[in-house]
C-alpha cells in the first residue's frame, strides 16, 4: 500500500480527518510565527494589559503585563510539535535498534536485552526527563532525548515482539533458504513488515510526548523561561486564575487538541493499514 | 507456583539492583558537585575539599555506591547534602500525602472504569457505547494538570465548595480538612488516569464478547450477562490488570504532576525542589523510591495473572 493510498484511507474517516486538519492548521501556525505574528509574544506592554478577546486586534486577549495570548500560543506550537516529532524519532530509533537486537541477537544477548528494556520500562519519562534537566540543564535537546528514550523502551518492546513473530513465517525462511544474509532480511522483510504497527505506536508517542512537554515546561524545565510555550503559560496564569479564567483555558486546550489530534491520527492509521480491520468494514 | 515465585522474586531483586545502579550512575554525570554550591562563590580550595570529605565525596565511586546501597537497605536514605536532614524521615512525612492520593487516584480511576468500560463494550455502536468512546478520547487527552486547573476554577473559585491549594499544616490530625484539600486532586488524577483504563476495558470485554467460549455458553442458554459473568469477566481481566499495574506507574508520576497544582507537600513537589537545588541524595532516595514502587507493582501484577489464570500455573 503506497504512503499516499495510506493518507486518502486515513484522511476518509471523520478521527483522521480531523487529526490531519488540526495538526496541519498546526504547523502551519508553527510556520508563519517563525516570520510573523500579529503581536510580538515576548513584548511588554502595560497599556493593553488584561484585554478580553477580540479587543484591539488581541484575538485571545492580553494577560497581566499585556503579553498577547495567540502570539505566545502561536510560538508555543513550534516547541511542542518539534518535540513531539523529534522524540518520536529519537523513540524510533533507540526502540528499532533495541527491539533487533532483542529479537535477533544470540540467546544470552537477546535475554539480557529484554530484562534491561523491563527495567528501562520502570523508569518514568516525566522523572527522567527532570533528572536530566537537573544533570545537562533545561534545554530543548534533554527534553528530547529524555522523552525519546522513555518512550523507546516502551516500543522496543512491541518492535521486539513484532520482530519475534515475523521472523518465524515462512516468506523469512524462504528469503534465508535462497541465501538472503541478516541485513537483507531486516531491510526488505522485517522492516517492511513491522512498519505499520510502529507508526501508529510513534503516532501514540507524538500524543505522549506532548503531555509531558507540557508538564515539563509547566513545572519550568522546558527551554529557556522566556520563549513561551504551552505549559509555562498554564505555570503563569495559574496565580491569575480567578480573575482571569480564559488565560487557563486557551493552552489547556490546545495541548488537549493535539494530544487528541495525534491519538485519533494513531487510531485512523490503525484501521487504514490493519487488514484484519479494513475487511471487516 | 512456589518455584516459579522464587523465580520472579529473585528477577525482581536483581532488577532492582541494577535499577539502583542506574540511578546512581545517572546522578553522578552532574557536572561539578554540591560542595560548590554549599561554599559559595568566593570558596578556597581547601574550603571545598574540607566539604568533600566531610560529605564522602572525595571516595571513589563504588565506594559511595556501596555505602549508598547499604544504607538503603537498612531504610537510610543518607542524610541532605544541604541542610544534614534525614532523608528518611522527610521521605515518610511526604509519603503520607503521596501514598493516599496516588491510591484514591487509583481506585477512583478503577470505579469509572469498570463499569463504564464494561457498558461501552456491551452498548458497542449504540448512542451510549459510541458517546462513552468519545469521552474517554477526551479524557485521555486532557492533560491532568490542565483539569486541575479547571477544576480549581469550578469548585474553588466559581462555588467556593473546595479549597484551591495546599494541606493542613498539622497533616492527618484533623482527618476532615485533609480530606478535602485531596478530593480536587484526587478527581484530576482519577478521571484522566480512568479514562485510559476505560478503554482497555472496553477492548477486553469487546474481545470476550466475540470469542467462541461465550457464543458456546450463549448457545447453552446463559443470558449475555450470565454469560458475561460466569465466564467473560474472568478473561476480560487479564489485559485490565496488566494495563492496571502500569497505570499505578503513571499515576505516581502524575502525582508530581498534581501535587504542584495543589502545592501539596507530597513526595513530588519535594523532588522538583531539591532537583532544582541539586541535592544529590536527596534526588537519588527519592528517583530510586519511585522506581523500585514501579518494579513492586509489575511484581504484584505477575502473581495478579498466575491467580487470575489458571492456564499460566499449569504450563511451566
Amino acid at each position: 500500500m503506497t504512503a499516499l493510498r495510506v493518507l486518502r484511507l486515513v484522511a476518509r474517516r471523520p478521527t483522521g480527518a480531523f487529526g490531519l486538519v488540526w495538526l496541519g492548521l498546526l504547523t502551519v501556525g508553527a510556520v508563519v510565527s517563525l516570520f510573523w505574528t500579529p503581536f510580538d509574544p515576548q513584548r511588554t506592554d502595560p497599556g493593553s494589559a488584561w484585554l478580553l478577546p477580540f479587543t484591539d486586534g488581541h484575538v485571545l486577549g492580553t494577560d497581566r503585563i499585556g503579553h498577547d495570548q495567540f502570539s505566545q500560543l502561536l510560538v508555543g506550537a513550534r516547541e511542542t510539535l518539534v518535540v513531539a516529532v523529534c522524540s518520536a524519532l529519537v523513540a524510533a530509533v533507540v526502540g528499532l535498534a533495541l527491539g533487533l537486537v532483542a529479537a535477533l541477537g544470540p540467546r544470552w544477548v537477546g535475554f539480557s536485552a529484554v530484562a534491561l528494556i523491563d527495567i528501562l520500562v520502570a523508569f518514568p519519562t516525566l522523572l527522567l526527563a527532570m533528572v536530566l534537566a537537573a544533570v545537562y540543564g533545561s534545554s530543548l535537546g534533554t527534553v528530547v532525548v529524555a522523552i525519546g528514550i522513555g518512550f523507546g523502551v516502551a516500543v522496543a518492546r512491541v518492535a521486539r515482539a513484532e520482530i519475534t513473530a515475523v521472523r518465524g513465517t515462512d516468506y523469512v525462511l524462504a528469503a534465508r533458504v535462497g541465501g538472503a544474509g541478516t541485513g537483507r532480511i531486516i531491510r526488505r522483510h522485517l522492516l517492511p513488515n513491522i512498519a505499520p504497527t510502529l507508526i501508529v505506536q510513534l503516532s501514540l508517542v507524538m500524543a505522549l510526548a506532548v503531555l509531558v512537554e507540557a508538564a515539563l515546561t509547566y513545572l519550568g524545565y522546558g527551554s529557556a523561561p522566556s520563549s513561551p510555550s504551552w505549559g509555562g503559560m498554564l505555570h503563569e496564569q495559574q496565580a491569575h486564575i480567578a480573575a482571569r479564567p480564559l488565560l487557563v483555558i486557551w493552552p489547556g486546550l490546545a495541548v488537549a487538541l493535539t494530544v487528541l489530534a495525534f491519538n485519533l491520527l494513531g487510531d485512523a492509521l490503525r484501521e487504514a493499514t490493519d487488514p484484519r480491520l479494513v475487511r471487516t468494514r | 507456583m512456589t518455584f516459579w515465585l522464587l523465580r520472579r522474586v529473585a528477577l525482581f531483586a536483581v532488577s532492582l539492583l541494577v535499577a539502583s545502579v542506574l540511578v546512581f550512575a545517572l546522578l553522578r554525570l552532574l557536572p561539578g558537585d554540591v560542595a560548590a554550591t554549599i561554599a559559595g562563590t568566593d570558596a578556597t580550595p581547601q574550603r571545598l575539599a574540607a566539604i568533600r570529605a566531610e560529605l564522602g565525596l572525595d571516595r571513589s565511586l563504588p565506594a559511595q555506591y556501596g555505602s549508598w546501597l547499604a544504607g538503603v537497605l537498612r531504610g537510610d536514605f543518607g542524610t541532605s547534602q544541604l541542610n544534614g536532614a534525614s532523608v528518611s524521615a522527610e521521605l515518610g512525612r511526604k509519603l503520607s500525602v503521596t501514598a493516599p492520593l496516588v491510591l484514591g487516584g487509583a481506585l477512583l480511576a478503577v470505579l469509572v472504569a469498570l463499569p463504564f468500560g464494561v457498558l461501552a463494550a456491551v452498548r458497542n455502536r449504540t448512542f451510549v457505547g459510541t458517546g462513552i468512546s468519545a469521552v474517554s478520547q477526551v479524557g485521555i487527552a486532557v492533560p491532568t494538570l490542565w483539569l486541575g486547573l479547571v477544576l480549581v476554577l469550578v469548585f474553588s473559585v466559581q462555588l467556593g465548595a473546595l479549597p484551591a491549594q495546599g494541606f493542613p499544616v498539622d497533616g492527618w490530625a484533623d482527618p476532615g480538612s485533609a480530606v478535602r484539600s485531596l478530593v480536587l486532586p484526587w478527581v484530576a488524577l482519577g478521571l484522566t488516569e480512568g479514562a485510559v483504563l476505560l478503554r482497555f476495558v472496553r477492548s477486553a470485554v469487546l474481545g470476550v464478547l466475540h470469542s467462541d467460549f461465550l457464543r458456546t455458553a450463549r448457545a447453552k442458554g446463559l443470558t449475555r450477562g450470565q454469560a458475561l459473568r460466569a465466564h467473560g469477566f474472568r478473561n476480560a481481566a487479564l489485559p485490565v490488570v496488566s494495563v492496571l499495574g502500569v497505570q499505578l506507574a503513571t499515576l505516581i508520576v502524575g502525582a508530581v504532576v498534581v501535587e504542584r497544582v495543589f502545592t501539596l507537600p507530597g513526595v513530588g513537589s519535594m523532588l522538583v525542589v531539591d532537583v532544582g537545588n541539586r541535592d544529590l541524595v536527596k534526588v537519588q532516595g527519592e528517583v530510586f523510591l519511585v522506581v523500585a514502587a514501579v518494579l513492586v507493582i509489575s511484581l504484584l501484577v505477575d502473581v495478579a495473572h498466575r491467580l487470575i489464570d489458571p492456564r499460566l500455573r499449569e504450563v511451566r
